[in-house]
């Protein structure tokens, strides 16, 4: 019984060894369900995809094949025009994600250091957005915006609702990227070596952290491109509501099917680097 | 007496300085989150509450319970269960067949990290894949129930919550341990017996759970909706669009935020439900 545990729990092996010990009946019918299921999730998954590629490539008439949709993702002229948008989309990214990592990183580390109890607190701040969906903030934040559109009429002004939405996740990576160092022992370690606080936080700690950091950033990036509610609700125009009015005026325009995709590659990459780095890091730490 | 006792405890080094609280180094954040997420919530709360003549009543809750809102939410509630259901069921059996193959297979990685970019593809975009799958102009099939409420949205919400069940399921599953099986085998127990005495029950608390999060994450989508259809109001967050941006009809001027503020009780009651389960489920499925 010892040994039967003792093998069970070996960390890696564990779930892998399940089907061995199983009579061949039952592994067989096992094998069955996850092949049928692995099917029809891949086509569930896969055929809405293949159906937006394919009208991506229609031609002028319905059924005939040209790509110049694709071509039309720079050259289409709306209104308004495309291009304008997916600049203005790119740009509410990285700013958005810069002014969240400039809020959280040097607060979270500072918490760590010499603040512990108001820790509770800013987790609460931070994972409360996750429970006032968009369509809700985006009721106060409409006054709070008639504010801001006295100074500044730009698009760009999204970002500020932007950090908030990303909050919770770049909070999380952060977050997951501390708790994975000691961070009092490398703190003690610089402190006592003569290093000032900023020399802690931002050579010490930080670098400690970047992948972390890095995955806060593509995160809090993607979620600001993909963005609808809160831009479509306060009358702004970024990627998302572009293709909708795109979508609205002009019946059978191929262009947002190509700009979509585009922009879901993008996207796609991004987030598929996030789980790439995530599971370095897992990798690092057995 | 405090104040001395800190400060002879202090560095010498630091000693001449203006000493400040160590938790003002948190205010950049506390004043930004402040601004963008406190006051609007502030301002729904007592916007909700506030009479056309500018008084502070608890009439216009009334609003809720008017008929036109009871469909919205009632249209709300259909949905999210409908979508939230086949996303549990759905995105449970995906994640057992993921759960019950080689823990460093190729197949688990590719469901998980699509997984990861599926759960959070909603957005316009995914309206514009299903209506070219199988809207008016299918590439599937014609589905003549497409622009149905809520049967037609609820598969395209389906789209999202799978994976989105996948990515929050599975670690629960993984915490099912062999020897579980192995034991009831090793008593006698039929398959059936096994999922109705042991796995069933203990898997039950993080299934509801993660059930419970789809439904909220449902219940906050928007663009999507707004892309399938837009011209009726069936769910909360269309209405809310609507009001905010009407001019006319100022005898309900608040109609936005009193139904935001529903949402926002909505949804902080379903995470509070799902933070109790998960901690309930996180007893044995460690």
């Amino acid at each position: 019984m010892a040994a039967i545990t003792a093998v069970g729990e070996a960390p890696l092996a564990a779930p892998a060894r399940r089907p061995r010990g199983m009579q061949a009946g039952r592994r067989r019918r096992l094998n069955a369900f996850r092949y049928v299921v692995f099917t029809f999730f891949a086509l569930f998954f896969l055929l809405p995809l293949l159906a937006m590629l394919r009208f991506s490539f229609e031609g002028s008439t319905l059924g005939t094949w040209s790509a110049s949709a694709w071509s039309q993702i720079v050259s289409y002229q709306g209104p308004p025009p495309l291009l304008s948008a997916v600049e203005i989309t790119l740009e509410l990214g990285v700013l958005t994600s810069v002014v969240t990592l400039a809020l959280l990183v040097p607060t979270m580390i500072w918490i760590r250091l010499r603040v512990q109890w108001i820790s509770p607190a800013v987790e609460f701040l931070c994972l409360l957005p996750l429970t006032i969906p968009a369509i809700s903030l985006v009721v106060g934040l409409a006054p709070v915006y008639n504010k801001i559109r006295h100074y500044e009429l730009s698009a760009l002004m999204l970002f500020f609702a932007y950090v908030i939405l990303a909050l919770p996740y770049a909070y999380r990576a952060l977050a997951a990227g501390l708790n994975s160092m000691d961070v009092k022992t490398l703190a003690e370690a610089a402190r006592s070596l003569g290093a000032r606080w900023f020399t802690v936080m931002f050579r010490v700690i930080a670098p400690n952290m970047w992948q972390a950091i890095l995955n806060a950033l593509l995160l809090s990036a993607a979620l600001a491109l993909g963005e609808f509610t809160i831009a479509y609700t306060l009358l702004y125009v970024n990627l998302q509501v572009e293709l909708y009015s795109i979508d609205r005026n002009t019946p059978n325009a191929s262009v947002i099917f190509s700009t979509s995709l585009a922009a879901l590659i993008f996207v796609f990459i991004l987030l598929l680097i996030v789980s790439y780095a995530g599971r370095r890091r897992r990798r690092g730490m057995r | 007496m405090a104040v001395n006792v800190q400060t002879g405890a202090r560095p010498v080094r630091a000693g001449r300085r203006l000493r400040l609280p160590n938790w003002l180094g948190t205010t950049p954040f506390l004043a930004y989150v402040a601004i963008f997420l406190l006051l609007p919530t502030g301002i729904i709360v007592v916007d909700a509450f506030r009479t056309p003549a500018g008084g502070l009543n608890l009439s216009s809750l009334k609003i809720l319970f008017g008929s036109a809102e009871r469909s919205y939410f009632t249209g709300s509630l259909e949905l999210c269960l409908i979508s939230s259901a086949l996303g549990a069921v759905l995105g449970a059996m995906l994640a057992y067949a993921i759960a019950s193959g080689n823990p460093d297979g190729t197949v688990r990685r590719l469901y998980i990290a699509v997984s990861g970019v599926l759960a959070q593809f909603g957005g316009v975009t995914l309206a514009f894949a299903f209506v070219v799958l199988i809207g008016p102009v299918g590439l599937l099939i014609h589905a003549s129930w497409f622009y149905t409420f809520p049967w037609g949205i609820a598969v395209i919400y389906t789209y999202f919550q799978v994976p989105l069940m996948v990515l929050v399921f599975l670690p629960a599953i993984d915490g099912v341990k062999a020897q579980w099986r192995e034991a009831s085998d090793s008593l006698g127990a039929s398959t059936w017996q096994y999922w109705r005495y042991v796995g069933g029950p203990l898997l039950a608390p993080a299934f509801f759970g993660a059930a419970l999060l789809l439904f909220a994450n449902a219940l906050s989508a928007f663009a999507t909706v707004v892309a399938w259809e837009n011209q009726i109001a069936y769910i909360v967050p269309q209405q809310i669009y609507v009001a905010i941006n009407s001019e006319v009809g100022l005898s309900n001027v608040n109609q936005a935020d009193v139904l935001a503020l529903g949402m926002i009780i909505m949804v902080a009651i379903i995470m509070t439900g799902y933070a109790l389960l998960q901690r309930r489920a996180a007893r044995w499925l460690r």
